[in-house]
């Protein structure tokens, strides 16, 4: 058994240097490696990423990661996906043609508008600092959000998004140009963040610790 | 709110017109106290790291990034795609690339296709093209890219440099007005303006802020998407703090401070 707290994946894709020293924050033990069987033998799996997300879906499979994903998710390890992390989750992106994703969260991942809900010029990537809202009527009684109050600030970079078919795994949403945007998505103990929990401040630091306690 | 660290060497310096460079500290001090008050960002420029020719971010960089969990850009002096893999190493989150690009346009699709566009800022020195000047460049528009810090123009015309920068892969525009930097007059409200009526990715305003309402008026009027400080904050003109709700109370869009 691997003895840390958190084990993170390296799969060449992200920035893991920050979301280690965020769950150092909270004194928490990580461990970061590609291997499957340390993977496997975790007490909670965060999968970061950024880039393209075909190029991050080969990177998981050249390192047989894929199946070792699923068997974790199989065995109710908590899983964590951050960014590009939490887009793989879903079952395909519209991201240069369709390419198959994780399927860990059934729905897909589809450009962000690029009008406004009044039709104005929408700027894209989405960069920046936003709130998040409810995104359904229990949310907040998620584990991820145990140390969040509505309306904190955390911060986005991405010129996709993640749309869940069902608004059950819909945790957090945020507002851009009046369009809904998944923020914080989950189902049974697999989360996602769309935007970076290591990169917000003490709100993303504490979202961090939340998922530590799942 | 960002704010701008520009270094050179180990320390934090600050300038007028890119210019007159004088030490102000520790730029690792500063970085720690700017998170700590709650400005949004970070903005790390090595002033003389394109004039020489190598980079002394590193360092800096990863000093930081142990104790600030804000995104972290990095530029100055960034060549090759491998430059920027190692600021991006040390704990950047984004570059921001000026004289590399200008001499090779195709590092900015390069970045965007290995790192994201939204790693990709493009950073920009402009200049007024003044027509009551002798310098002034009858075939060029009002603004002048310049390069390595201010020094060099380039003949080439800000807005049309920087649409074809988003065209090649940029993510997010810094515009760096030489006229306003380091002067307190607050910033080219025209240049931004002019910038942000052509394209569809987030601009970062940097130059010339001297009191709080000088963000107001270039956000209201030039619609910029974030704003750039330094010599306000470094000379403890005025607090994060302060800005931050004169901007909330003008109706613009801030982030909720939550003090770690």
């Amino acid at each position: 058994m691997n003895q840390s707290d958190v084990t993170i994946i390296d799969y060449g894709v992200g920035n893991m240097l920050s979301v280690q020293r965020g769950l150092e924050r909270s004194d928490a033990t990580v461990t970061v490696t590609s291997d499957p069987e340390v993977l496997l033998n975790s007490r909670r799996v965060i999968l970061p990423g950024v880039g393209a997300f075909s190029n991050a879906m080969d990177a998981l499979q050249e390192r047989g990661l894929i199946d070792a994903i699923q068997d974790i998710v199989n065995n109710n390890i908590p899983f964590l996906g951050i960014c590009l992390g939490m887009q793989l989750l879903l079952d395909e992106s519209e991201e240069f043609g369709i390419t198959k994703g994780l399927g860990l969260i059934p729905g897909r991942v589809i450009p962000i508008p690029n009008l406004t809900q009044l039709g104005e010029m929408q700027k894209i990537p989405h960069i920046g600092w936003n709130a998040l809202r409810p995104g359904n009527k229990t949310s907040w009684d998620s584990p991820i959000h145990k140390y969040t109050r509505l309306g904190e600030f955390v911060y986005f970079v991405h010129s996709f998004m993640a749309v869940p078919s069902s608004k059950d795994h819909l945790i957090a949403d945020c507002d851009y140009g009046g369009h809904s945007i998944a923020a914080t998505i989950g189902y049974k103990k697999v989360f996602g963040c769309q935007y970076h929990p290591e990169k917000s401040g003490r709100t993303g630091l504490n979202i961090l610790r939340s998922f530590l306690y799942t | 709110m960002l704010a701008r660290l520009d270094i050179k060497g180990p320390n934090l310096i600050k300038g007028i017109h890119l210019e007159g460079l004088r030490v102000i500290g520790s730029p690792n001090e500063y970085a720690k106290k700017y998170y700590q008050q709650g400005v949004d960002e970070l903005l790390f420029i090595d002033t003389v790291a394109s004039l020489y020719g190598r980079n002394h971010l590193g360092d800096i960089i990863q000093a930081a990034a142990k104790n600030i969990f804000i995104p972290i850009t990095v530029g100055g002096g960034l060549r090759s795609i491998d430059d920027a893999r190692d600021v991006l190493r040390s704990g950047a989150d984004k570059v921001a690339i000026n004289t590399a690009a200008v001499s090779n346009p195709g590092l900015i699709t390069e970045i965007s296709r290995c790192f994201g566009s939204q790693c990709m800022v493009l950073s920009v020195q402009a200049k007024f093209n003044d027509c009551n000047y002798k310098s002034f460049k009858k075939d060029l528009g009002k603004w002048e890219v310049f390069t390595d810090n201010g020094r060099e123009s380039t003949g080439i015309d800000a807005i049309e440099w920087i649409k074809k920068g988003i065209t090649l892969g940029a993510g997010e525009i810094l515009v760096t007005s030489i006229d306003k930097e380091g002067t307190r007059e607050g910033f080219d409200v025209d240049l931004m303006q002019a910038i942000t009526n052509e394209v569809t990715v987030p601009v970062i305003c940097s130059g010339g802020m001297g009191k709080a309402e000088d963000l107001i008026t270039v956000v209201k009027e030039a619609n910029v998407d974030a704003v750039a400080m330094a010599d306000i904050l470094h000379y403890e003109r005025d607090t994060i703090d302060n800005i931050r709700a004169l901007a909330k109370s003008s109706g613009i869009q801030v982030r909720n401070y939550e003090p770690e």
